[in-house]
């Protein structure tokens, strides 16, 4: 999937994931697609809620070698 | 109209001091509203420096590496070895800094209120604390809490 900004947020635990994500999302403009990618098992909930709350577009998530890696799309 | 999210913090040891930080920054990052109020050992969570320890004696809970009686949980430098390895440990599994996430929760235009009452009962002076909180008392907290939809005392 083609993304407008890339986040590592890996070795990070909650709730810094969210709050870089966060961070991130204010820095772009609405439509614009993040990429994030962390280790935090916990942040695979966290990010729906986060996105559900704040009207952002979580267009995917999946899981490999232990890394969870989402696509959020900025609200317009 | 943004939700509001107000936090009473009254306990200032290591393990205590987290959640009103993690609560108010995740909350912050919600676009809530963030107000906590700092009352008694939660008040020097606002100073400069935060010397929060974390004390294993009469904390049953909490996970030891070996079963330690309170017997040896009372000898000297228990309490900051015990400070020690919580701080690495911490380290060690990603989660941050109580001085990083204050400062998080700073940016993210969290609101701190020194109560003033305890400022004064310990006789800590205002140039203790960090820049930009506010001094007030309950009624200062009940202006916000009052109007909350989330309202938590820590």
């Amino acid at each position: 999937m083609e993304f407008d900004k890339d986040l590592d947020a890996r070795g990070l635990n909650c709730p810094l994931p969210i709050l870089r994500v966060k961070k991130s999302l204010a820095e772009m403009t609405g439509g614009q697609v993040l990429r994030a990618v962390c280790t935090d098992s916990g942040s695979v909930k966290d990010f729906q809620a986060f996105c559900r709350q704040t009207g952002n577009d979580l267009l995917d998530s999946s899981e490999a070698n232990g890394e969870f890696t989402f696509f959020i799309k900025k609200k317009a | 109209m943004a939700k509001k999210l107000a936090i009473i913090a009254s306990k200032g040891t290591l393990d205590w001091a987290y959640p009103p930080f993690i609560l108010a920054s995740t909350a912050a990052a919600l676009d809530y509203e963030v107000q906590i109020f700092f009352t008694f050992y939660g008040l020097t969570l606002l100073k400069k420096e935060i010397d929060a320890q974390i004390s294993p004696l009469g904390n049953p809970a909490m996970p030891m590496p070996v079963p330690m009686p309170n017997l040896v949980q009372m000898l000297p430098g228990m309490e900051s070895m015990a400070t020690m390895m919580m701080k690495q440990k911490m380290k060690d599994k990603g989660v941050a800094s109580l001085p990083e996430l204050r400062d998080l929760c700073q940016e993210a235009g969290v609101k701190m209120i020194a109560c003033q009452m305890t400022v004064d009962l310990f006789d800590f002076k205002k140039e203790d604390f960090i820049e930009g909180i506010e001094f007030g008392g309950a009624a200062t907290f009940f202006e916000f809490a009052g109007e909350a939809d989330v309202s938590l005392f820590i």
